[in-house]
């Protein structure tokens, strides 16, 4: 029974940790599929969290944090798609410089506002997101199996957790049951097309970029004042990376999407339970090789080894139209 | 007719347009600064001061410069061939090792200069190893080498914090970090060169790798416009189709660019582990693969410009220590927004001001 207790903290510590990576590889998804490389996803993200803990401070409301979160992190987009759409500018090369920025001014503004080394205050109460119990939760703890995965894992999660796992099916009937998820994949793959038809498509991978900073905002938020309390510097610490790793290894669909992020999360929820215990006939693994396995197992998916992963194909190549 | 295709002569391209950039950069800099409600003018002051106003600080000034010379050198190599190579911070932590193995192997036996060529090696090889993985994955199986290049910098990271740990830890000692090297396996101090201009160099880590800095400007310009690989490298860079249709070898072109690359940000060790610190530590490369970035695109990806940039990153870095000293609400975190805000413009919003520019010029020209 123990090391199901054990599995089940484990999984519920996978939820909790995967729902940045959702959100992010999510909004990687729009901006992507729209032919725009977003590298600044961990900006936006960053930015985002930022944002939110101060406004979150300031009003006591975590939903306006989560108003101003996303209102940065769509500010960065509109810069990302200024350079990248209407500037032709190298889209990596914004995405860096993006970051930069992010990285750097989130703890400038932070250590001039609030003089603590970068840090934003502690918010508590209504300025957080907090665990919702969901009904039946503790009735049901004692039911074998079930009880406890339904109470650790599936109930106490935030709300924001939950909009995370209701954005994929979102996200999936926007791009392939829509108009516009359709004129927006067609500009990721043959922008000419687009054009030809008389629709714009600068305004069309705006309107990408977008959607992409609406759902940074959203895991920003969460990362802030949703699984912590306060803003912390570079709180992001590579997830946008990892975001991205998980949506090329998901091949740029919602779905799998999902799958890459929670098993992300479950490394690295391992990674932190595995710190200083030892397996038995292997002994003590190195937590290292649990951070590496997501890059690792990109890279290999990258080299083709397991199935092909195809970006969108006019990713990365900026609309020119003929004069 | 449209502004792009108007030639306009080099100084403008390569000479004004940049600099344009660069003052809309730091201008918006200085906004920042002015928004936390301090005076930007004064936070020049003491940056300059900081960084140029005494022979120490002039010292650590072109410290940074050295090790921004070789990551920036890293990246226009990669760049010339139509490759973006992310991962110098990566490859210069992995030539860390090269260059700490070496010293450690031989610090005992043999005085600094003899230690010297193997640890250059060593630090390129291992710099350029760890490209090698993102390369070949390019050239042969088309996979990204942006995105290769960052899960390398991740894996990079990973392994050398294993590796010190669990490896070259000093028995008894909580910092992971090798042992301090002995004088066989440092790279001496330039207080000669200093002392030439009737400065003094105090405890600033300015060392002999900046002399192989400007020694692997020359080659790379060498190698770049005097060579047949050179040749086939940025024609590469400029068209792939082209390149491919005249038959360069593609994958044998990039593999090796990138292990020249890689071999490039490797060498930044050389300046840190070797030169400054004395043994090799835990994010010692402090984020100079990064920088290498904006000092190649500020610098044109030509070796001239590269130690111009370099230089201005060198004195943002020193004099942004300075700064938060004398400041204290401006943190040393502010240099990261600058070099944020210079990559945007110097990079990402090159062609901006461009079609201005060119109007303005065709007026003059006209007149």
């Amino acid at each position: 029974m123990e090391n199901f207790d054990i599995l089940v903290s484990i999984l519920g510590s996978t939820v909790r940790l995967s729902i940045p990576l959702l959100f992010t590889a999510l909004a990687g998804l729009f901006s992507e599929r729209a032919g725009i490389f977003d590298i600044g996803l961990e900006g936006k993200m960053l930015a985002a969290a930022f944002a939110s803990a101060v406004a979150a401070y300031a009003t006591g409301s975590a939903w306006l944090g989560l108003l101003a979160g996303i209102a940065v992190s769509i500010l960065f987009s509109l810069v990302h798609g200024f350079a990248s759409i209407t500037n032709r500018g190298n889209q990596i090369v914004s995405g860096v410089a993006l970051n930069f920025v992010a990285i750097g001014l989130t703890v400038v503004l932070g250590q001039a506002w609030f003089g603590q080394g970068g840090r934003t205050p502690q918010v508590s109460g209504e300025g957080r997101f907090s665990p919702i119990i969901l009904p039946g939760a503790d009735a049901m703890r004692d039911v074998p199996i079930i009880g406890p995965l339904y109470a650790n894992v599936i109930s106490g999660n935030n709300i924001l957790t939950y909009m995370a796992f209701m954005a994929v099916p979102l996200a999936w009937w926007v791009l392939f049951r829509t108009r516009f998820g359709l004129r927006l994949r067609a500009v990721g793959e043959n922008p000419g097309a687009v054009d030809t038809a008389g629709i714009s498509v600068a305004w069309m991978r705006y309107r990408a970029v977008i959607v992409a900073g609406f759902l940074c905002g959203f895991s920003g938020t969460y990362l802030a004042i949703a699984q912590s309390a306060a803003f912390i510097n570079n709180m992001s610490a590579g997830k946008g990376y990892i975001a991205l790793a998980a949506l090329i290894f998901a091949k740029w669909r919602p779905v799998p999407v999902m799958f890459a992020c929670l098993l992300f999360g479950f490394l690295d929820a391992v990674a932190n339970f595995m710190q200083g215990k030892s397996v038995p006939l292997i002994g003590e693994v190195p937590v290292q090789i649990f951070q590496a396995l997501p890059y690792i197992l990109t890279c290999v998916l990258l080299a083709g080894f397991i199935g092909v992963a195809r970006a969108p194909k006019a990713g990365g190549v900026p609309y020119v139209k003929e004069r | 007719m449209t502004t792009a295709s108007v030639p306009l002569p080099n100084w403008i391209s390569y000479g004004l347009i940049p600099l344009l950039n660069l003052l809309l950069a730091f201008f918006f800099s200085g906004l920042v600064v002015w928004w936390i409600g301090e005076s930007p003018l004064e936070a020049l002051k003491f940056l300059i001061q900081g960084s140029l106003g005494r022979g120490d600080a002039i010292g650590f000034t072109l410290f940074y410069t050295t090790s921004f010379i070789f990551t920036g050198l890293s990246v226009a190599v990669a760049f010339h061939a139509g490759l973006f190579n992310i991962g110098s911070e990566g490859q210069a932590y992995v030539g860390g090792l090269g260059a700490a193995l070496a010293a450690l192997a031989l610090d005992h036996y043999v005085p600094w200069y003899v230690t010297m060529p193997f640890a250059i090696t060593a630090a390129a090889i291992f710099g350029a190893a760890w490209a090698f993985i993102p390369a070949w994955l390019q050239a042969k199986r088309g996979s990204h080498i942006v995105i290769t290049t960052i899960m390398f910098n991740f894996i990079g990271a990973a392994l050398m914090v294993y590796l010190l740990v669990n490896v070259f830890i000093v028995p008894g000692k909580m910092a992971p970090e090798t042992r301090t090297f002995l004088e066989g396996g440092q790279l001496p101090k330039l207080d000669w060169l200093m002392a030439l201009f009737g400065l003094k160099l105090g405890p600033a880590p300015f060392n002999v790798s900046f002399l192989i800095a400007l020694v692997m400007c020359y080659l790379v310009w060498l190698l770049i416009w005097r060579t047949k690989f050179g040749y086939e490298m940025r024609t590469l860079g400029i068209s792939p189709s082209a390149a491919i249709y005249a038959g360069v070898p593609y994958a044998r072109i990039v593999i090796i660019a990138m292990l020249i690359s890689g071999g490039l940000a490797g060498m930044m060790a050389l300046n840190a582990v070797n030169g400054a610190a004395a043994r090799l530590q835990v994010e010692f490369v402090a984020g100079a693969g990064f920088v290498g970035i904006a000092v190649s695109l500020m610098g044109r990806s030509h070796p001239v410009g590269i130690i111009l940039a370099a230089l201005l990153f060198g004195i943002l870095y020193q004099g942004g220590a300075d700064l938060s000293f004398e400041m204290p609400t401006i943190t040393r975190d502010m240099i990261v927004v600058i070099q944020g805000l210079v990559i945007l413009f110097a990079g990402a919003l090159e062609y901006m001001l461009r079609p201005a520019v060119v109007r303005i010029y065709q007026q003059f020209a006209k007149g």
